[in-house]
């Protein structure tokens, strides 16, 4: 008897997940319209005043000749699309750590990935300078891998439950050490100009090869993350409910870990550890599309690329000629963002 | 009954001096070792004869103008920074509070870093200055982390204290970087340097600069240990005892960020060494205020000269800023405590 209300307990709760289609196809759609839009806008602000005909015209009738054309084709074409890449990898991690981890704190940069990754970064500029762009983003996949092994299983050892809080801590714990061990990295050898630019987070000096290798990664990782996007769901109604609809989730949380690290790890040796994309953006996503993870990892890469572009604008504008680190801009709105999901979240603070 | 009672406070006591004994040898030893290490070394002989004044002038210089300000400025730093973690674990109710951790030494730290940001190019910042304007900073982040995590129902949540504490100072760190990125070429390597937590103020106008405020911030506190003690026990028990707690809160508290401040205008950011003082004095010799405030100074100073000289020593000639040090070994501490928590 217990066990067959608990049972239709379950089917009730699996039923009620909130999931309203309409509006993710209109944050897919219209999100998609909208980046393209900024992309454009984007590609036409710089030190050179560039028209959007000529944007047009470099990218569907390049013309070598042309300064603004090869301005277009070489420089600010691939970091506009890295930065779109960049916010939406960092954004789709964020939404499966949250709903895998149930921690709505959860995000590469707060939870130390993004720093043990810098880490590994900053042994291959040191040991291997020539490394090649592949061999960099094994190795910052590895070094994002140590911070999670670290931050969760450091923070599942004693005899507490495991809470939001113990893994932020842990995670801001993680993240000091491997910068104070990247920072002493740099200044033994000389590189610390180098390195503050990882630090700092930026996507100024993307170029087309680095664009292509990633490419493939991210496409990869978000098909992935996509076909586990259900699972996830489950997973994010608690362990007991999941093992109850017969899921196995330990092979769940496994493989949705390594997508993270995977997709991660590739986000910051391109553009740097950049934080807090991955704690808006799906928050964001949750409020319009519901608490169905197969509306929200696609809405969410959405979202963090349409918003990382418009940062990028943003980082340019401010300080121009400089350019404001897109790390730091992201710091300053995701900052207010943590304080009040940490005061609105009060079950386990 | 009660002789046996004496005997064993006696025998407390003598614990207490001998552990205390123990920590000030180790930090001669230390002293010892960090006048040995540089580009011209003072062996221990050749430092005897230069304290008693048989020393040549060379020898002299070095240990009187280089070496001496920069030990004294890391144990001063050490000290300040240990009471206050102390002061702020007692009062959070919480093992994992401590300046670095709490954003305190973010916020000090940005003012200091604006004023030597905007300070015009060529003069040199009055030295003074710099402990009120840190003062400042620091007094602000711990107005808004208190706030923040002050519930109308429950009173201050500890655990709050510490994750906001943790998302200030990544907000604060963000504007030091939007900061430093605008600077001059030359004054941003005194940023960079400042951030990392090197020792920077290794002259005779930073230890008078400093000296004050820890003559007055730490006598004071000393003398609230009972309050403190009081204050661990939490609101309800304090209020039962006797104690205005909001009143006596906000002092001691005022008097920790004050003290932290103070310490972090002469030094850098430097953060955990106010977490792992505390801890070591505690496990020593227990959460009695009154013992533990004065011996987890001595064991901050330790910890501080300690990682500044292994900083100069592991990767001659070139420099390591005690900061890192500190995280280094900091920071694994800080996830033990967590993991047993």
């Amino acid at each position: 008897m217990a066990a067959e209300s608990r049972t239709s307990d379950l089917h009730t709760t699996t039923k009620s997940i909130k999931s309203r289609p309409l509006p993710a196809m209109i944050i897919l759609i219209g999100g998609i319209i909208a980046t393209i839009f900024a992309l454009t806008l984007s590609i036409s602000i710089g030190a050179a005043d560039i028209t959007f005909s000529t944007v047009w015209e470099a990218i569907f009738h390049y013309d070598p000749t042309s300064t603004s054309h090869s301005i277009i084709q070489e420089l600010r074409l691939p970091r506009t699309l890295a930065g779109v890449l960049v916010g939406a990898s960092f954004a789709v991690a964020g939404a499966m750590m949250q709903g895998m981890t149930r921690n709505p704190l959860a995000d590469p940069g707060i939870l130390g990935i993004n720093a043990g990754a810098v880490f590994m970064v900053a042994i291959c500029f040191a040991l291997f300078p020539g490394m090649s762009y592949n061999g960099l983003i094994l190795f910052s996949f590895i070094g994002a891998g140590v911070s999670v092994v670290l931050v969760f299983g450091i923070s599942s050892m004693g005899k507490g439950v495991v809470t939001p809080v113990k893994i932020v801590l842990a995670g801001a714990a993680v993240t000091a050490f491997f910068t104070a061990l990247s920072e002493g990295i740099g200044i033994y050898f000389s590189l610390s100009q180098d390195l503050a630019f990882w630090f700092a987070g930026g996507i100024a000096g993307v170029k087309w090869t680095q664009l292509k290798l990633m490419f493939p990664w991210v496409l990869g990782a978000l098909i992935a993350a996509m076909l586990l996007s259900k699972s996830i769901t489950i997973l994010s109604l608690g362990d007991d409910v999941a093992k109850g609809l017969g899921q196995r989730t330990k092979l769940v949380r496994a493989a949705g870990f390594i997508i993270v690290l995977l997709i991660a790890g590739v986000a910051v040796a391109v553009a740097g550890p950049i934080g807090f994309v991955g704690l808006i953006v799906p928050h964001i996503a949750r409020f319009f599309v519901g608490v169905d993870y197969r509306l929200i990892i696609p809405c969410s890469a959405v979202i963090g690329g349409f918003l990382t572009c418009i940062a990028d604008i943003g980082a340019r504008m401010i300080n121009a000629p400089q350019e404001t680190p897109i790390g730091a801009l992201f710091a300053l709105i995701g900052v207010p963002f943590f304080l009040y999901v940490a005061r609105k979240e009060r079950r386990n603070l | 009954m009660r002789s046996i009672g004496i005997r064993s406070e006696d025998e407390r006591t003598r614990k207490r001096i001998l552990i205390l004994l123990i920590f000030i040898v180790l930090i001669v030893l230390t002293f010892v070792i960090s006048v040995n290490i540089g580009a011209i070394r003072l062996a221990p002989s050749e430092l005897l004869q230069t304290i008693i004044g048989n020393g040549t002038a060379q020898q002299e210089l070095i240990l009187f103008e280089f070496r001496l300000p920069r030990i004294i400025i890391s144990m001063l730093v050490g000290a300040g920074l240990a009471v206050s973690g102390c002061i702020l674990q007692g009062v959070a109710r919480n093992p994992l509070a401590e300046p670095g951790i709490l954003g305190i030494t973010t916020g000090a730290g940005l003012m200091v870093v604006l004023a030597l940001a905007y300070y015009p190019v060529g003069e040199s910042i009055p030295v003074g200055l710099l402990p009120f304007l840190s003062l400042i900073g620091g007094i602000s982040t711990a107005i808004i982390i208190y706030m923040l995590a002050y519930d109308r129902h429950n009173g201050l949540l500890p655990n709050r204290l510490v994750l906001n504490g943790i998302a200030v100072a990544a907000g604060l760190n963000a504007i030091l970087l939007v900061v430093s990125l605008q600077l001059p070429e030359q004054k941003y390597d005194v940023l960079a340097v400042w951030m990392a937590g090197r020792i920077w103020g290794a002259e005779w106008r930073f230890v008078f600069t400093l000296l004050p405020w820890m003559i007055i911030l730490l006598p004071y506190i000393f003398l609230k240990a009972r309050t403190l003690d009081v204050l661990t026990f939490g609101d309800e028990v304090a209020t039962g005892l006797g104690v205005s707690v909001e009143k006596e809160r906000l002092k001691v508290v005022a008097a920790s960020v004050g003290l932290a401040s103070a310490c972090i205008s002469v030094s850098g950011g430097i953060a955990f060494v106010g977490l792992i003082g505390p801890h070591l004095a505690r496990k020593l010799i227990g959460p009695n205020h009154r013992f533990l405030l004065p011996l987890s100074a001595v064991a901050g100073a330790l910890l501080l000269l300690a990682a500044d000289t292994i900083g100069k020593a592991i990767l001659q000639p070139s420099e390591i800023p005690a900061g890192i040090v500190v995280a280094i070994i900091g920071a694994p501490y800080f996830l033990y405590l967590l993991s047993k928590s």
